[in-house]
């Protein structure tokens, strides 16, 4: 079976040369189909940049990477990934439904399916009664789930979610990891997703990777062990607090 | 969302009517208050109050219902006819501008190449006087037998090109980084990343220019009325009232405030179809609220 996301010493520098500035240096990485993989580290450890290397949003340096066994640019081109941004980058002017369908619009899916499948999606992440409404006119945690079911509207392999719900508040912000957890069961996609939240990395994660910065490397790899299925009560496992324990360590140990 | 006027957008209407109603009535009050108090005291500055160099505001609607030539039609519905012949050519001028400026944004959006070529003449293009414009546009046109109105149109686009342009472009470059690599992620094509992404994050800078320009078409097209006396518009008629101010100012009001109409109207239908393309429009004026969410 492929690997979802292959990497072999990615390295990316930024700038010229003389001057450059070394974002990411000898990354490896194997992840395969279901995983959910969690980048985590401090501002400039380079986990976005990682993240938007496989979404070919930058281009390696160095090294080798593919993407569902292809380059990240076929990957991109066959819409082998859907992308979730820190702000849900919704289009003010369409409904939630519109806005849904704007990717297979842009794949050419013929009109009734696209009304289904967004029907569908916004089942999935439960704002069906709110198909209609325009993006300002929900909450910033609604926008984001919306934003989800846009990513999800195309049944993409992979997921990339780029700290999705830095910008909401505390409750709101475990409310969504729930409906994260539950769409990757429902679906089967493969997730990478960076964040600076210890216990959002290990609550969600089946596999945390701890990054330290100048230059960006992996430093740890932390296999999350806990029962595959995750409610409330996960957040009181003895077992969670020694994980988030570890990571932290991880975190810390470069100081 | 667009169900037949609602209760509220009746009382909307309605108020706003009081208000301009309210306006027009100050503004007379006013003109007329001054012309009383300088005449009383006998002042001079900064105006005048004589009836010649400010006629009465009844003076200016009475010329109005005259005729405005022996046995003719009465002055209004004679400049009514002149100004919707302007605005006919101020319209075509509108429209031709107006594809020219969002063709320019687009272009310029496209290749900086192309923005750093022709972006000084655009910019240059406006220091250069309508009233320099003007008559070079009327001999050519002349020349390859354009009909009159068609030539008043051409300079009227001049005058409406130009914001156009700046603000399409502008609103084309508008869309947040994020967004644009949205589009990336999908592999959408650049043909397909201005259409569903830059023209519509455009479209409020894009009405705001056009607004600005259906203003300036009409001024575009009464000055280019002028230089070859074109007949039929609202330009040769506001020559003609100027040249009689003193004798019968009244007329030059009057014909003033018609041309002001035309200008209004003209901005308040692309203020409507505004409504009706942009939803940020309808979200300003609290036409959609924020739900119950």
């Amino acid at each position: 079976m492929t690997l979802v996301v292959e990497a072999r010493s990615v390295s990316k520098t930024f700038g010229r040369a003389g001057e450059a500035v070394s974002a990411l240096a000898g990354i490896d990485l194997e992840m395969s189909q279901g995983d959910f993989i969690s980048l985590i580290g401090p501002s400039g450890c380079g986990k976005s940049t990682l993240l938007r290397l496989i979404a070919d949003l930058a281009k390696p340096t160095g090294g080798e990477l593919s993407v569902n066994g292809k380059t990240p640019e076929r990957a991109r081109t066959d819409r082998d990934y859907g992308m979730v941004f820190q702000s849900a980058t919704l289009l003010d002017w369409r409904t939630v439904t519109k806005n849904v369908e704007l990717p297979l619009e842009i794949m050419d899916v013929g009109g009734s399916e696209r009304a289904r499948r967004a029907e569908e999606m916004l089942k999935l992440v439960q704002l069906g009664q709110f198909a209609d409404h325009f993006p300002w006119q929900l909450s910033g945690g609604m926008q984001q789930r919306v934003a989800i079911a846009r990513a999800l509207a195309f049944s993409p392999a992979l997921l990339l979610m780029d700290e999705p719900f830095g910008a909401l508040d505390e409750m709101t912000r475990e409310l969504m990891q729930q409906e994260v957890l539950r769409l990757w069961g429902e679906t089967g996609t493969s997730v990478v997703f960076v964040t600076h939240s210890i216990p959002e990395a290990v609550f969600l994660s089946t596999r945390v990777l701890v990054m330290t910065p100048r230059p960006g490397t992996i430093s740890h790899e932390i296999a999350i062990d806990l029962p595959s299925r995750r409610d409330n009560e996960t957040r009181k496992n003895p077992r969670y607090f020694e994980l988030i324990t570890e990571v932290r360590d991880a975190l810390r140990s470069h100081d | 969302m667009t169900s037949p006027a609602s209760p509220s957008q009746i009382g909307r209407a309605v108020r706003a009517g009081f208000s301009i109603l309210a306006v027009i009535g100050g503004f007379i009050l006013l003109w007329e208050t001054y012309k009383l108090a300088w005449g009383a005291l006998d002042w001079s500055w900064p105006v005048r109050p004589d009836n010649r160099t400010m006629p009465h505001s009844w003076d200016v609607v009475v010329a109005l219902f005259q005729p405005a030539q022996r046995r003719g039609p009465i002055l209004l519905l004679v400049e009514l006819r002149a100004a919707l012949f302007t605005l006919w050519e101020a319209f075509v001028g509108f429209l031709m501008g107006g594809a020219v400026g969002f063709g320019l944004g687009v272009l310029f959006v496209r290749s900086q190449t192309a923005e750093r070529a022709f972006m000084p003449y655009v910019v240059g293009s406006q220091t250069v006087p309508i009233l320099a414009i003007a008559p070079m546009v009327v001999v050519w046109g002349g020349r390859v037998d354009l009909p009159q109105w068609f030539i008043v149109s051409i300079i009227a686009a001049y005058l409406t090109f130009f914001p156009v342009a700046i603000n399409t472009l502008r609103g084309l470059r508008s869309p947040q980084r994020t967004a644009l690599e949205l589009m990336t992620s999908y592999a959408a094509s650049p043909r397909e990343a201005l259409w569903k992404l830059r023209v519509p994050s455009a479209l409020p800078y894009i009405f705001t220019a056009l607004k600005v320009s259906a203003a300036a078409s009409v001024i575009g097209a009464i000055v280019g009325e002028l230089p070859a006396g074109f007949r039929g518009g609202l330009g040769r008629d506001l020559l003609q009232f100027s040249q009689q101010f003193t004798a019968a100012p009244e007329k030059m009001f009057a014909a003033v405030i018609v041309a002001g109409l035309a200008g209004i109207t003209f901005v308040g239908a692309v203020t409507l179809v505004e409504h009706r393309v942009v939803v940020a429009a309808r979200r300003q004026s609290g036409e959609i609220g924020r739900a119950a969410a």
